[in-house]
């Protein structure tokens, strides 16, 4: 049996575009690929331009805030992005883009992206530090993103910081934990937005699966899909339950 | 839990996957992106890719290979081979690579490690200690390592031990240890090298060298304390599949991904 067949979240007759966000000097190449297999068109975003086009945007990323945070404002990135979410549409961060959700990173002192409360911060009680390699992911609530995906499956990971969430609602927040010392929130869902600390591009099968789901979710969230999907930028705490 | 990572190691020289004792009577083993494919099928849990021409001749890493190879297998994979500066080493990274090893450079200057890791971050760093075990000791004094490079060709002087936590210290995010006296011999990991390391090193270790069967790789991380172990031969000459060395893990008690497709 094939490890993974290519699923494809868009019909053939249909134009997807996922604006990936290139702030850096990573690698981009496995989740452009990873997007291209699920049959999105994608966009490498380094100007605000590029964002006018997509359907989707996803920001992936390793390493430090306070670089990455520079690094878009020079692109001129930051305010762009903060719209994209203020007005509904679908996001994505992966690793550090998950991490720059949060109002500002411990690693150094960078203030980050605030769409979130709460702050990043070095895992607990760590055996190993990095974090690196394949860990379960245990999901708190169902959510269309890991439709398909086995509860606890594993996915790929390599980080040494994550974001915790924080005030009233920041169980709220957590859609996924996994465990390396202590517990952190390895997925987390407000409304439009969406963050995976790990690396779905490069999780096999299940990593592929679940950027297919998000681009599903992506286009029923465009078709405006009901409640469900209410924006962060329309107030709502409640979104995504 | 962390799974505990197998990973096939594929020694590229000339664009081709080779294997020999280090260096020497190189047999041709396929090409890298397909096989690189097919054990991310077979439950690879990372690949890591050496360029092993690249240091010695002095060539930059072939980057196409680099990257067909990303795009047809959806796990990790770490290069390294021939990075000598961070300018290099992005290439690398947007090449495909989600980690780059560093060896014999970072050897000849220490602050390439430092400077890779604040550029791309520790996770992205990955050093490559070649270790020799130092002859002459007597039954009565502690065992010890040096540090070799040049594919094992050329002695540093430097203690192997102290290496693994200078180079931490530096920033390094992950270690490959790999025994010279080992490689390619098929007689089992160096255990205690890797638990020399891994007791006073925080960040994973990567064992390798040695690799004959599954128990081998149980050794490596119960005895070793290491985080993944790494072969080459056994895989590439189907004397040993993934599914079988994860068996034995899984029975050793050990944590590990299930191959995909057979759960």
């Amino acid at each position: 049996m094939k490890a993974w067949e290519p699923e494809k979240a868009v019909a053939p007759s249909q134009v997807f575009r996922v604006a990936v966000v290139d702030y850096g000097a990573g690698n981009l190449v496995s989740i452009e690929q990873a997007l291209t297999t699920v049959g999105t068109e994608v966009i490498l975003a380094r100007h605000p331009d590029d964002l006018l086009r997509a359907d989707a945007i996803v920001v992936p990323g390793v390493g430090a805030a306070e670089p990455a945070m520079r690094r878009l404002a020079r692109a001129r990135l930051v305010d762009p992005i903060l719209a994209w979410i203020a007005t509904g549409r679908p996001y994505l961060g992966i690793c550090l883009g998950l991490q720059l959700l949060f109002e500002r990173s411990e690693e150094d002192g960078a203030d980050t992206l605030g769409v979130l409360p709460g702050r990043t911060v070095e895992l607990a009680d760590a055996p190993t530090l990095p974090h690196i390699g394949w860990n379960q992911v245990v999901r708190r609530r169902g959510h269309p993103l890991f439709e398909g995906i086995a509860q606890g499956a594993d996915f790929y990971f390599v980080h040494s910081f994550a974001g915790v969430p924080e005030g009233i609602a920041a169980d709220r927040l957590v859609l996924a934990e996994t465990e390396h010392g202590s517990r952190f929130a390895s997925a987390i869902d407000r409304g439009n937005v969406l963050g995976v600390q790990f690396h779905p591009e490069r999780s096999g099968g299940d990593g592929v699966r679940l950027l297919a789901n998000f681009v599903r979710w992506s286009a029923a969230l465009a078709a405006g899909a009901g409640a469900q999907y209410t924006p962060v930028g329309a107030g709502g705490t409640s979104g995504g339950d | 839990m962390l799974r505990r990572r197998v990973i096939p190691c594929l020694d590229v020289a000339n664009g081709r996957v080779v294997k020999g004792t280090r260096f020497v009577d190189l047999v041709d083993e396929g090409d890298p992106p397909e096989l690189a494919e097919r054990y991310a099928r077979e439950g690879a849990d990372e690949i890591v890719f050496l360029d092993i021409t690249a240091a010695p001749e002095g060539r930059g890493t072939l980057l196409d290979i680099v990257e067909r190879t990303a795009r047809r297998a959806f796990v990790p994979l770490t290069v390294g081979g021939g990075v000598r500066s961070v300018v290099e080493m992005r290439d690398v990274l947007r090449a495909g690579a989600d980690k780059v090893s560093l060896n014999t450079a970072a050897v000849a200057d220490p602050s390439l490690v430092s400077r890779c890791a604040a550029r791309f971050g520790r996770q992205a760093v990955v050093v490559a200690i070649d270790a020799r075990r130092r002859t002459g000791d007597g039954p009565e004094t502690a065992p010890a390592w040096e540090v070799v490079v040049r594919g094992g060709r050329e002695p540093t002087g430097v203690d192997a031990i102290a290496w693994s936590e200078r180079v931490v210290d530096l920033g390094a995010g992950e270690l490959l240890v790999t025994s010279i006296d080992r490689d390619g011999t098929r007689s089992g990991f160096d255990t205690e090298l890797l638990r020399a390391i891994t007791s006073r090193v925080h960040v994973p270790v990567i064992a390798s060298g040695g690799a004959a069967g599954p128990a081998d790789f149980v050794a490596a991380i119960r005895d070793g304390g290491a985080d993944a172990v790494l072969a080459a031969s056994i895989f590439h000459r189907r004397i040993h599949s993934i599914a079988q060395v994860k068996r034995a893990m899984a029975r050793a008690g050990l944590p590990v991904r299930a191959v995909p497709g057979s759960a």
